[in-house]
């Protein structure tokens, strides 16, 4: 816990860096988008390309083997928040960006208001790949804007119902399909001694992947300007929803990725955890002496009969502005992302889950979960895939959002305040910044 | 950090014996005494148990299993797989974590040496030579103190960026050199500690003037130049945000920023875990040879700088 919050400490001295920073440079929202020519070049040309995910250098070097005329160099550093985010807008005021990095797409909206992404829209098979793509991830990459493509959509994290199977079915409750039947079902195991699931104050975006599933959004962009709507009926509607399950004592509230926190898992003291694919690997490792005894299904539904889902997570391979070689750039962020075998290498180094259509039937994504009593889980998460809203839009100051909620989240855990009173806190603070950073704002 | 603590803590016990019966009144004395000794052992016990809990936690840690670090109390031993993680932490991703160490090793070890050696000198120079522009070179240098590294980071960076030499070793080696407050620790100890007789006397003899700094000076700098290699030593090996900024190479990672990068990717693959506490708990030891062995040479090179 105190490494966590060092790393938190060491963040923020980032952004306030960043902040410091990033205002001398940052002239209002992004520059205009025509795709500029995207022509090969002669000869050899050599890549280089930022990540951290662990082990891509292996998946790379498949690329390299093959492709001996556009050699990819593999850099890494920490996660995005963590300081590579930073260090992308540092290289790019310094002009020695790389010609690749990995974005996550809450952190997309910013490098296009920064201005620090090449439109790639012009490049040979870009725009033909858009069917490819799962439908919310390519408006992600997109923008909605015409004849622009800024990144390759890279991985997802569409989300599902991770439960415990056997504490279920010896309680007699049927596994939830509403929220109602979940709240319910809340109760029920309270009365047994333990906890539906826990309420993590700075999880924001697992919050906001909630509230993507309600139908609900937090910021769009019209005619130039941002419109924030951390507000909403459906954000609200959520908030309110959870703040009933944290006033009745019914969700532990132990911080989220701590032992505490794998503790309750391992000790089966709580039974659910809503989470995205990649969470799978999570509990696995923290709650070893549950194997065997989880399952997944799709998450409760606000209406009886309906199957949507929401995504917690996943990032894109975005060109950075400046690379001299947009057309090979293009070509390698296409196979990395696309390519079977690369899909199933990331999945195995890195358990990504494809953002392709035909990435979610990788024979690697088939087979059954030993951990989870051999369900074959990922036909879950195919399934809830599908049923992402694709209109779902980040904003440009997700990093200061997120940190503003989850000051206010933490006073609802701590017993002052509600849920929805953050969100209108996190609205009023999200204005301010984005006006402070002279970004055109709509109310 | 753990080490330094014993020495002031036996330091100040002994001190407070003299003082103690030196202010109180007679009558009074034996009793006062008694209980300012004990009031003073338990503010150093209590304050000894708070530093050294993080590190027993972090060395109990390092002892478990993936397992069992979950399910077993944080500050009490279960299964001893110390090695056994030691050889895991050793073998992961082709060893990058011993490059990292040996990184770290390098960028402090020699910027150490070699940035001692600077202050030295500059210090010396500073102390013994009259000439023009000589207290305002001082002050400037006093001034420098004042300003973080971590401010000088980004401009570094920018600067580096111009000749294109970020992501080099040259990057996080260079501005590792400088160190302004052992210039500041050196001029005051040459000051006190070279007597301008035995320079004169060397002269005299014949020696010139950079022989009588190796020969004579240095050595009776010694326990100033000890100090100073541990502070930068210890500023070098922790310092974080210079190589966050400059460095994208893994293989090019000190320990510090090798272990981050790890525990920023704990979501992403849980395993890594282990890896960053027993990276952690391995990274210290280092730090702790170093003072245990130079712990002496610290403690009078200190002294002898706050004094003037």
């Amino acid at each position: 816990m105190i490494r966590k919050n060092s790393m938190r400490i060491a963040a923020l001295g980032v952004l306030s860096a960043l902040a410091l920073t990033g205002c001398a440079s940052n002239s209002g929202s992004g520059s205009s988008s025509a795709a500029a020519d995207c022509a090969p070049a002669d000869g050899k040309v050599e890549l280089s390309f930022t990540s951290w995910i662990p082990g891509i250098d292996k998946v790379v070097d498949l690329w390299n083997e093959k492709n001996p005329d556009i050699q990819v160099t593999v850099q890494t550093g920490p996660n995005g928040n963590g300081g590579t985010y930073k260090n992308f807008f540092n290289q790019l005021e310094a002009g020695n960006a790389p010609d690749l990095g990995q974005i996550e797409y809450d952190a997309l909206p910013n490098f296009r208001v920064q201005d620090g992404l090449e439109n790639i829209a012009a490049c040979d098979g870009v725009l033909d790949s858009k069917d490819q793509f799962i439908d919310w991830t390519w408006n992600q990459v997109t923008f909605g804007e015409d004849d622009a493509v800024y990144a390759v959509p890279q991985d997802t994290g569409p989300m599902a119902m991770y439960y415990r199977k056997d504490l279920f079915e010896k309680a007699g409750i049927p596994v939830p399909t509403t929220w109602e039947e979940y709240a319910a079902a809340a109760e029920t195991i309270r009365a047994q001694g333990g906890y539906i699931t826990n309420f993590p104050q700075n999880d924001v975006n697992w919050f906001a992947g909630l509230v993507w599933q309600a139908g609900g959004q937090w910021f769009s962009n019209t005619d130039d300007a941002w419109k924030v709507t951390l507000d909403s009926p459906e954000s609200t509607k959520v908030a309110d929803y959870w703040q009933g399950l944290i006033g009745d004592g019914l969700v532990s509230k132990v911080p989220a990725w701590t032992d505490e926190w794998n503790n309750a898992y391992n000790t089966g003291s709580d039974w659910t955890w809503i989470s995205a694919v990649w969470g799978a690997n999570s509990i696995s490792t923290g709650a070893p002496d549950t194997s065997g005894n989880w399952a997944v299904a799709p998450m409760p539904q606000w209406n009886a009969g309906e199957n949507a889902a929401g995504n917690w997570g996943g990032s894109s391979t975005a060109v950075l502005k400046g690379s001299k070689h947009p057309y090979e750039a293009s070509k390698f962020a296409l196979w990395l992302n696309t390519d079977p075998e690369a899909l199933t290498a990331l999945n195995q180094e890195a358990n990504l889950y494809p953002a392709t259509k035909d990435g979610l039937t990788l024979p690697v994504l088939a087979d059954g979960v030993p951990f989870y009593g051999d369900q074959a889980i990922y036909d879950v998460f195919a399934d809830a895939s599908g049923e992402v809203n694709p209109d779902f839009t980040w904003g440009p100051t997700m990093t200061q959002t997120y940190a503003d909620v989850a000051d206010g989240f933490g006073g609802v855990l701590g017993g002052s305040g509600t849920l929805t009173e953050a969100l209108e806190t996190g609205q009023e603070k999200t204005i301010s910044a984005l006006e402070a950073q002279s970004i055109p704002v709509a109310k | 950090m753990s080490a330094t603590l014993s020495a002031p803590a036996r330091r100040g016990d002994e001190d407070g014996t003299p003082d103690a019966s030196r202010s109180g009144r007679k009558p009074r004395a034996p009793r006062e005494k008694l209980m300012s000794r004990t009031a003073a052992m338990i503010v150093m016990v209590v304050s000894c148990f708070y530093f050294l809990l993080p590190v027993w936690w972090l060395f109990v840690s390092s002892t478990k299993s993936r397992e069992q670090f979950g399910s077993t109390n944080g500050f009490l031993l279960a299964d001893f797989n110390l090695f056994q993680n030691i050889g895991d932490l050793f073998a992961y991703n082709d060893g990058i974590y011993l490059r990292w160490m040996l990184n770290s090793v390098l960028y402090a070890g020699a910027g150490a040496l070699i940035g001692t050696l600077i202050s030295a000198m500059a210090g010396y120079a500073l102390a013994k030579y009259r000439f023009p522009g000589r207290e305002l070179v001082f002050n400037v240098v006093l001034g420098g103190v004042l300003v973080p590294a971590t401010a000088l980071a980004l401009p570094l960076f920018l600067i580096f960026s111009q000749v294109g030499a970020t992501n080099t070793f040259w990057s996080v080696f260079l501005p590792s050199l400088v160190n302004p407050f052992g210039v500041y620790l050196a001029r005051i100890y040459a000051s006190a500690s070279v007597p301008d007789e035995l320079l004169e006397a060397s002269r005299l003899d014949g020696s010139g003037e950079v022989r009588t700094f190796f020969t004579i000076a240095r050595k009776l700098m010694t326990p100033a130049l000890v100090t100073i290699f541990l502070f930068q030593f210890v500023a070098i090996w922790n310092n974080f945000f210079l190589p966050l900024i400059m460095l994208r190479d893994e293989s090019l990672f000190p320990v510090t920023l090798g272990l981050y990068t790890w525990n920023s990717q704990v979501n992403q693959i849980p395993e890594i875990r282990t890896y960053v506490i027993i990276g952690a708990f391995v990274s210290i030891i280092p730090l702790v040879i170093a003072f245990l062995s130079l712990q002496r040479f610290w403690q009078s090179g200190l002294g002898s700088g706050s004094v003037k």
